[in-house]
């Protein structure tokens, strides 16, 4: 003890800090006195701080220092010094991943989990879970089980919160500790029922129904503890998103309830929940509304903070419910927090009126210099719903930005000041010129290859749209002046955009993409030579195809394909057609993308999966046999439920679409805990014309399994029209009864059994893949010749507006909307929208839709494709 | 500092002696360790690792180290046999069919050069189980006659009753203060 104060004395004198100098190699040397006879508390236990300060600086050791330092440190167990034996327990934990053998601690931990001395006992669990394996975990189920119920509240949930940990490991082993996990729930100590409410709810997530039994049993009980009473609030809320049904339901109330609670924490909880429901009315609202505006005028700043930060995110959803506190709102801007004063006004920009767009501007201009990027992006994303609120006020906006894209800033940040600038130029043509003028500014000085990467494909695409496309071509050229290889080759790639698509520019550009062939750079040469040719053969096909439409293929799957080709000898040329066609996200997946969900585990950000959904389930398709000699796979549909959700048997179908084929796969899930399915298949009735030709059965289905049964269906090869339609299905299996805990059925001999699934459609758009047109009109007119054209006019009688409309449209056809001509302009009658897409088997389709609303909505209908049946079919199943 | 702890160490002579208590699982060594630390029996369960205790028998201390004697653990016995004073190692009497093994253990753990200063006591236990081998026998079966260069004794012990520990600890006490 005395020399932990001497040392505290010495830093405070001289302001040195003790560990400033300190060598892994000298620290391993050190450790070595754990070795003697006669440990020395005194001299040990600063080597030990000294190695863990080392770890927590990420410092790493290999295996054997590990183990090395480790084995040492097991010796130090002899001594009975309080602090030294703490410090080992801790080193256990940092050491537990990467020495070997840490077993080897085990008795000893039991022994201090166990034993008289309580300062030890919660840290030497926490120890003791950290080396634990799920196969020793068996051995020490019985400590556990007693610690969870431990009278000592700090055992207790050492014990909780380290058996959460575990359920990663051995979640068979933790799930048996359930009925301690319930009486410790019942204690008095307010961190003891948090943790056991945490640890019950993970192990019964998966489980619906005893989420649901537990929230009841809860709910009456009123918790004691704060915290424990936050995450039921959090579980109930996501329990109430799941379920789909009205918010009249106990759970609504009890949330409701929530909001008279005494601590503040719960009532934000509350609130916050309140707000962040999917389907919440005005008047259910308004209570937590008046919640957080009550918040917005404590003195405490994290309660202002919180609900100014709730009330932000919620300003689009529920702007009237914000407006209502727009006047609290008002006095927080001069807030001397930083955070809640722009916060509070980024939530006023959401909600308020364009007139005061400029007042408000002006303010936060003068303090944006002051915050952090996180909040500057925060600002940046409130000016992009202002521009597409008020597109009059986007020049304000612009300039704005313009400014802030000036300023220091790290790459997120720069990257959502482009991102909005980029938003507010698709979405609205005045715009466009100034925004390109204020991107091509910020690219002369841009120290982020990425973004300037973007901004140059950027200029590619919409620079030859405009009034005077040879403006942009000096700051474009500048780039390969000025810039490294990277940059160079977009800058590249966006004159050859403009040689394409600007006949009068097409000579100038000839000359820049000469010089750019002398560059220094392969990749840039490369793509000089490529463009230059390409534009010297004057050819609006090729144009097309090898310039403004480039590769549609998902790249991750184009390169396996070509790793694949390469490693197999063959002579035959690679085919791009057997590398499966990229979708083009619709809106409506974009949004969700950007939805952040209300995480009750933090785990870390969500990162998007690398590989797109077709390429998983190629590989998982791809190892059955009698399914990849199909040929690649062309399109997963969504999934489609074919039963309730909370029957006996749950069963989903996802709709593999291959050339000529479809593969039906059935995930069926057995929620029975005293049967055991075996032979577990669907039986189909497809129409004459399809031709069943194998079903992949699955063997066998535990309880809580989830198992997969595959048909193979062909598609009928002459009559395209018939290649959609709606099947029975029933999905048949042998049943035996079995022991609900073990699982081991009863007898050898099972019965037959039969369980209806709904109907089953393969529509049109499971056979079509969405994929964009950046030149729509280009792509029309060529199609012109050489491709079929069919035409009909539908009355849509059962849509009311062109926005219903289109959506519908885009959703049955599974088209990509070109253009942006998803997006119906306000107060028109009339619409046109531009589809595009490949049929499978790789026939392309072009669609023109002309709507006109009166009275439901009247439909022109045109498509070309160069394969007249599947002309026929679209314009036959539309109607 | 350290030159003054080994002055008053080497006047009063209580430097802590270590012993390991080794032998196979089953063999009664936890029993022991803590029959000779309370003087009582505990219920144990098998060592995952090892324990460690401060046993005081006439105003020796001994830092005891009882390592498991499973299988798995046995590799990890030599990260223990440095600065050890004296092997306390544990037979089974009535577990005929491994006191083979047994020896086998024995035998390459002496030929470590770490240990070759270190006292070997060899407790026959579990002698209360009617049938179990006698002193001569175990003595016989772990080859013990072949033993040179080396204090060693054996002895009988039962540790559930509590006979012939006493005997055993008052012969290596002895041992160790005579070695000096």
């Amino acid at each position: 003890m005395s020399s932990f104060k001497r040392d505290k004395k010495e830093e405070e004198d001289g302001g040195i800090n003790l560990f400033q100098n300190i060598e892994k190699t000298t620290v391993l040397q050190e450790a070595r006195v754990f070795n003697e006879t006669s440990v020395n508390p005194r001299k040990c236990t600063p080597i030990l701080t000294k190695l863990l300060y080392l770890l927590n600086q990420g410092e790493s050791l290999s295996v054997k220092e590990a183990t090395d330092v480790f084995f040492a440190m097991t010796k130090l167990f002899q001594s009975k010094d309080v602090i030294l034996r703490r410090m080992v327990y801790l080193g256990i934990k940092e050491l537990s991943s990467t020495a070997d053998d840490v077993i080897i601690v085990t008795s000893s931990l039991t022994k201090d989990m166990t034993g008289k001395e309580d300062i030890y006992r919660a840290a030497a669990i926490r120890a003791l879970c950290s080396i634990t394996d799920a196969t020793m975990l068996q051995a020490i189920e019985r400590y556990m089980k007693q610690a969870i119920v431990d009278r000592n509240s700090a055992v207790s949930s050492a014990a909780l919160v380290s058996s959460l940990h575990m359920t990663r490991m051995a979640p068979e082993v933790v799930k048996r500790w359930v009925n301690e996990a319930q009486e410790a729930i019942n204690s008095d100590n307010v961190m003891v029922q948090y943790h056991a409410l945490g640890l019950l709810y993970h192990i019964r997530k998966t489980d619906r129904l005893a989420v649901t039994k537990l929230i009841a049993r809860l709910t009456r009980m009123s918790l004691k503890s704060p915290y424990a009473a936050c995450m039921l609030i959090r579980i109930t809320a996501k329990l109430l998103e799941e379920e789909d049904s009205g918010n009249d339901t106990p759970y609504f109330e009890f949330i409701e309830s929530c909001l008279r609670h005494k601590s503040e924490m719960v009532v934000y909880e509350a609130a916050h929940a309140i707000v962040n429901l999917k389907r919440t009315t005005s008047r259910e609202l308004a209570p937590a509304v008046s919640v957080l505006q009550l918040f917005c005028g404590s003195p405490k700043p994290t309660l202002r903070f919180a609900a100014v930060r709730t009330l932000n995110q919620v300003a689009i959803s529920h702007p009237a419910a914000v407006t209502a506190c727009n006047l609290d709102l008002e006095n927080l801007i001069t807030d001397s927090n930083r955070s809640i004063a722009t916060l509070a006004i980024t939530t006023l920009l959401k909600t308020g009126a364009e007139s005061s767009v400029d007042r408000l501007m002006k303010q936060i201009a003068s303090f944006v210099s002051e915050i952090s990027d996180e909040f500057k992006v925060v600002v940046v994303q409130a000016i992009k719903a202002l521009a597409l609120k008020f597109p009059r006020k986007h020049s304000t906006l612009m300039n704005f930005l313009s400014a802030m894209l000036r300023d220091e800033g790290g790459l997120e940040y720069k990257a959502s000041i482009a991102d909005t600038i980029i938003t507010i130029i698709e979405d609205n043509p005045e715009a466009k010129e100034s925004g390109l003028a204020h991107l091509c500014e910020f690219i002369e000085d841009c120290e982020h290859v990425s973004l300037a990467v973007r901004i140059l494909h950027l200029l590619g695409r919409e620079g030859p749209k405009t009034k005077q496309p040879s403006r942009y071509i000096r700051f474009i050229y500048n780039r390969v002046i000025l810039e490294c290889p990277s940059i160079r080759a977009a800058a590249v790639s966006a004159m050859a955009q403009f040689g394409a698509s600007c006949p009068d520019l097409l000579e100038n550009i000839q000359v820049l993409l000469a010089r750019c062939q002398m560059d220094s750079d392969d990749e840039v040469r490369d793509r000089a030579t490529y463009y230059s040719n390409i534009l010297s053969r004057s050819d609006k096909n090729l144009y097309n195809n090898y310039i403004i439409d480039t590769l549609q293929v998902s790249i991750p799957s184009l390169e396996r394909s070509l790793k694949e080709y390469t490693q197999n000898q063959t002579i035959q040329p690679f085919d791009i057609k057997s590398v499966p066609l990229a979708a083009v996200p619709t809106s409506e997946e974009r949004e969700k993308k950007h939805k952040t969900e209300g995480m009750l585990i933090s785990q870390g950000p969500v990162r998007p999966p690398p590989v797109s959904r077709e390429e998983n389930f190629a590989e998982k398709l791809a190892a059955i046999p009698g399914i990849q000699q199909l040929g690649p796979l062309f399109r997963s549909s969504e999934v489609v439920e074919l039963t309730e959700s909370e029957t006996e048997y749950f069963v989903r179908c996802i709709k593999h679409c291959f050339a000529h084929h479809i593969v039906l796969q059935f995930d069926c899930l057995n929620t029975l805990a005293d049967q055991l399915l075996e032979n577990v298949r669907v039986d189909l009735d497809p129409n004459e014309n399809f031709e069943i030709l194998a079903e992949i059965p699955c063997e066998q289905l535990h309880y809580n399994q989830t198992g997969t049964t595959y048909v193979i269906l062909k598609f009928p090869d002459d009559d395209l029209t018939s290649c959609v339609g709606t099947f029975g299905a029933v999905l048949k299996f042998v049943v035996k009864d079995c022991d609900p805990t073990t699982g081991i059925p009863d007898c050898e001999d099972g019965y037959e059994e039969e369980y209806m699934l709904e109907d089953l459609e393969v529509t049109l758009g499971d056979q079509i893949q969405r994929v964009g047109k950046v030149n729509w009109a280009a792509a029309w007119d060529k199609a012109a010749e050489g491709s079929v054209e069919k035409e009909d006019t539908y009355s849509l009688s059962s849509m009311n507006t062109l926005d219903e409309a289109v959506k519908n449209i885009i959703q049955f056809l599974g088209l990509a909307a070109a253009e942006r001509t998803d997006q119906v302009p306000e107060g028109k009658s009339t619409h046109t929208l531009l589809l595009s897409g490949v049929f499978r088997g790789g026939i392309e389709i072009l669609v023109r839709a002309k709507l006109a609303l009166a009275d439901g909505v009247t439909m022109q209908l045109t498509v070309r494709s160069p394969d007249d049946s599947v002309a026929e079919l679209i314009t036959s199943s539309v109607g | 500092m350290g030159m003054l702890f080994s002055y008053f160490k080497s006047l009063i002579g209580t430097r802590e002696m270590r012993i390991l208590i080794l032998g196979l699982d089953g063999a009664g060594k936890t029993t022991i360790l803590y029959r000779l630390q309370v003087g009582e029996v505990v219920t144990t369960i098998p060592t995952i690792g090892f324990n460690v205790e401060q046993v005081t028998y006439k105003n020796l201390k001994f830092q005891v180290w009882d390592l498991g004697g499973q299988t798995s653990i046995r590799p990890y016995w030599r990260c223990y046999y440095s600065n050890t004073d004296a092997i306390i190692y544990v037979v089974d009497s009535a577990d005929k069919e491994r006191i083979g093994i047994s020896k086998d253990e024995l035998v390459p753990m002496l030929r470590e050069e770490e240990l070759s200063e270190a006292i070997l006591v060899v407790l026959a236990n579990k002698q209360d189980i009617p049938g179990c081998m006698s002193l001569k026998e175990v003595h016989q079966a772990l080859g013990l006659e072949a033993l040179k260069n080396r204090t060693f004794q054996i002895f009988k012990t039962s540790a559930i009753k509590g006979e012939g520990l006493d005997m055993a600890m008052e012969w290596l006490a002895n041992a160790l203060k005579n070695r000096k």
